[in-house]
């Protein structure tokens, strides 16, 4: 347990000093910009928004001064209390008051303060946001609806601070669920998300706000949703994962390689509707398939890619030589180091 | 204080009280308005001046006023007087809130309507929409007993709330409703053919057949469209409405939801979020004794929802929901304060539902006929609105019955229109759950596609494709 011990806090500090690579190929000077960690280009996006949109709000529970997490920082004082505001402490309320915003042809730009409190806006987003342009046959939608949450384990959170509730909206048709991977990743696709005419959940890894820095350009740039993106290439295996869990799986890949295992990392980014395309090509050119989550594994959004990649790949083609391996990370305080355990499963 | 010690009857002893009441209930507003925390940073103010309260609203006020000492407990949003009396706010206020009329049974004005705003011809279409929604349901109701619609709810007994309120209203007011208030979609120029097409789930419902029966929508009509799960459109008015706001539109948001809707976290939020957004909404609860098979005596234990208002921050008034004339004023009433100061309003009407809940439901079983025949013959909407129209000498029987037979032609046509036209094609499975369809759909509409041409004999064949 020592050695694992010492070997997890040796990965948590890599990590910790690393940053986070954004392009393809891992080089970070590819976007000229300035160094931000990951609440900052939040931020920047959030600015942006408001900034090109005279339509767009920002609002939730202590937004207003700025957010318990600092994303919202400035914005108040900038765009007026009547564009960005405080709500009442209800999640159903805060939703629900989104959806009706965004029929109006406004950008509602909602925060619930944790993915795990996200629960009680669950109707408001699985039978209203994720329904409402489809039961009106599209007299009327609420596309403009983009709803951030931190979510995922940071150490200490304890049940109620750590969740990663993605699999429960990936269920939905009607709305879009993305997670950025960093800084970079996050002010682009927030920003896409925010003008994308569908509803979006956007699930922010709040592990990595001040962890995770990178260059990243100040100008007002979006990137691709549905698109899953290929972070480093390699023959051997591919490995699927989404949010701060790269991190762990990005530190697996380096350690893999220097065993001679040659990985292929995947960002999926958009989880729904996702890019199966883009995997099943990897999977195609390395036979193995690894996907990775923070989120409990029984009914996992793993499950979906694995059985979808299974479907393509083995079962119409008739091709044998796929392995598929199923990981998570659970969440709890006292168990943190399992987390890193799990780390050196992926690298066996 | 000596008068209360020695009234022993709990009735005798809220008399007096309330005759206490009245005589300080000029300076307890004079305490109340303008008072304001000192370091008024945030904004935010206790509420000033009540307005047109209630007596139960007063009663409450006077509560806490005939006896607090000189100090004040200095508190964020503003100030709090001490006590020295230890005393429990009452669970509930001696008499019942009173519910506003304007006509008696017997269609006379009680007091002359003091509103010159309601002309002829808008009482006449007010009338003739009641008697068309009656006609719809007598017919759609048929039409679904028959098979021919898979389902249908009528707003029998509720008729004047829907109609009434629509017409104290203005085309830019938005409109999200629950399910039982077509009449205010009628009122708005929907036709009975759009009616029929969305019962029929044909080619020409806006809905493109996805929900079922009842589940009405319209942007021309500024009339969001119906969603089954109850409440859900009560916050999502509250947002319309600040977008108005913002918009600085001279319109505002009327919300309608039953009695039994209020039991939901939304209709809490909704309220919650509305006052204190400041947003023009007027919520009109339909309180018409039943959900389903729950009285509300097992929905709530408050005298109904006028006086959850309050708690809310949110000014609220009850009012007789079978008088046409009561409803129509409150409504007009309650639609310039909206706008006006910016602030929501809450209008409990009482009325009773004299239908089944749906044709899935024998009302026989939990309730009795007597109760029914009392709301039906004594307390109808339609007759009270129809002795006064006619008492002006506005409309006559004769109008009476030119208006339902054309009505009913007019209905049976459209029916058999509706049944005609066909169904929306298969494409409208997929279409509209996004912007554009996705991979992932596009792929399950061709699997889809594929297993109709191997198994067609198990798809229907009056879906096209
Ligand atoms: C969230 C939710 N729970 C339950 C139902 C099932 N349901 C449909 S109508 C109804 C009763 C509603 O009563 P009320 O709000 O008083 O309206 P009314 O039917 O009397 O007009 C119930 C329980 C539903 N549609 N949505
Ligand atoms: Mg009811």
């Amino acid at each position: 347990m020592a050695s694992v011990l010492r070997r997890s806090q040796t990965v948590l500090n890599s990590l910790c000093r690393r940053q986070f690579s954004a392009s393809p190929d891992g080089n970070l000077t590819t976007h000229a910009g300035k160094s931000m960690n990951l609440y900052s280009a939040i931020n920047q996006a959030l600015h942006i928004a408001l900034e090109t949109d005279p339509r767009a709000y920002v609002f939730g529970e202590d937004v207003g001064f700025g957010g318990v997490f600092r994303c919202t920082t400035g914005l108040a004082d900038r765009y007026g209390k009547d564009r960005v505001f405080n709500t009442p402490l209800c999640e159903q309320g805060i939703v629900g008051f989104g959806i009706g915003l965004a029929a109006m042809g406004n950008r509602a730009i909602a925060e619930i303060q944790f993915a795990d409190y996200i629960y009680p806006a669950f109707d408001q987003i699985v039978n209203e946001a994720a329904k409402f342009r489809y039961r009106s046959g599209n007299q009327f939608n609420c596309g403009g609806l983009t709803i951030r949450a931190p979510y995922g384990a940071v150490g200490h959170g304890g049940h109620y601070h750590s969740q990663s509730p993605e699999a429960f909206f990936c269920h939905v048709p009607g709305i879009k669920v993305v997670i950025p991977r960093s800084p970079y990743q996050a002010k682009g696709l927030l920003l896409s998300c925010i003008r994308d005419e569908n509803p979006v959940v956007f699930f922010e890894p709040k592990w990595l706000y001040r962890l995770a820095v990178e260059e990243v350009p100040e100008d007002d740039f979006m990137l691709p949703l549905s698109q899953a993106d290929v972070i480093r290439e390699g023959s051997d295996i591919t490995l699927v994962g989404w949010g701060a869990q790269l991190s762990v799986m990005e530190q697996a890949c380096i350690d893999a390689e220097k065993e001679g295992i040659s990985c292929e990392l995947i960002d999926l980014r958009t989880l729904l509707p996702w890019d199966k395309e883009t995997v099943e090509a990897s999977v195609r050119k390395t036979g193995r398939l690894l996907i990775s989550h923070e989120a409990p594994v029984t009914g996992g959004f793993g499950a979906e890619i694995s059985a979808s990649i299974v479907e393509r790949c083995f079962l119409r083609q008739g091709e044998q030589n796929i392995n598929v391996l199923h990981v998570v990370r659970p969440f709890s305080s006292l168990h943190n180091p399992i987390h890193i355990l799990l780390l050196c499963l992926c690298i066996d | 204080m000596i008068r209360f010690a020695r009234s022993s009857s709990r009735n005798l002893f809220h008399r007096v009280l309330n005759r206490k009441f009245q005589y300080c209930s000029d300076s307890s507003m004079a305490v109340q308005c303008g008072r304001r925390r000192k370091d008024q940073s945030s904004g935010f103010f206790w509420p000033t001046c009540r307005f047109e309260s209630t007596e139960a609203a007063r009663h409450v006020d006077q509560l806490y006023l005939h006896n607090h000492d000189d100090q004040e407990l200095d508190f964020p949003g503003g100030s709090v007087p001490f006590t020295k009396e230890m005393r429990f706010m009452s669970e509930s206020t001696e008499k019942r809130v009173p519910c506003y009329r304007v006509l008696h049974e017997n269609g006379d004005a009680i007091t002359p309507p003091n509103f010159n705003q309601l002309t002829k011809d808008v009482a006449i279409k007010m009338y003739k929409d009641m008697i068309t929604l009656q006609i719809m349901d007598n017919i759609f109701y048929e039409a679904q007993r028959q098979g021919r619609i898979s389902f249908y709810l009528t707003s029998s007994g509720e008729e004047a709330i829907a109609i009434a309120s629509a017409a104290a209203l203005l085309p830019d007011d938005v409109v999200l409703a629950q399910y039982r208030e077509p009449g205010v979609l009628l009122w708005r120029g929907f036709t009975l053919q759009e009616f029929a097409n969305q019962l029929f789930g044909n080619k020409g419902d806006y809905g493109k057949g996805r929900q079922m029966p009842i589940h009405y929508g319209s942007n021309h009509h500024n009339y969001f469209t119906i969603s089954s799960p109850l409440g859900t459109q009560l916050p999502q008015a509250v947002g319309i409405a600040y977008s108005l706001k913002m918009d600085k539109k001279e319109a505002c948001v009327v919300a309608y939801f039953g009695d039994g809707t209020t039991s939901e976290g939304d209709f809490h939020a909704a309220l919650n979020f509305a006052a204190v957004l400041r947003a023009p909404v007027i919520f009109i609860c339909r309180n018409n004794g039943w959900a389903i098979s729950t009285s509300i005596e097992e929905q709530f234990r408050s005298d109904g929802v006028v006086v959850k208002g309050q708690g809310y921050g949110i000014r609220s008034i009850r009012i007789d929901g079978n008088d046409t004339l009561a409803v129509y004023s409150a409504v007009r009433k309650a639609r310039s304060m909206a706008i006006r100061e910016n602030m929501p309003v809450l209008i409990e009407a009482l009325t009773y539902r004299v239908g089944h809940h749906s044709t899935s439901d024998d009302s026989s079983k939990y309730r009795t006929t007597d109760e029914i025949q009392y709301w039906k013959m004594e307390r109808n909407p339609m007759d009270r609105f129809a002795k006064w129209i006619s008492n002006n000498g506005w409309f006559s029987q004769e109008d009476e019955l030119n208006h339902k037979t054309t009505v009913k032609r007019q209905l049976l046509e459209a029916i058999q229109n509706a049944e005609k036209t066909e169904k929306p094609p298969l494409s409208e499975l997929f279409n509209d759950v996004y912007d554009n369809l996705p991979k992932n759909l596009q792929e399950q509409e061709e699997v889809l596609r594929q297993t109709r041409k191997r198994y067609p004999q198990d798809y229907p064949s009056d879906v096209p494709l």
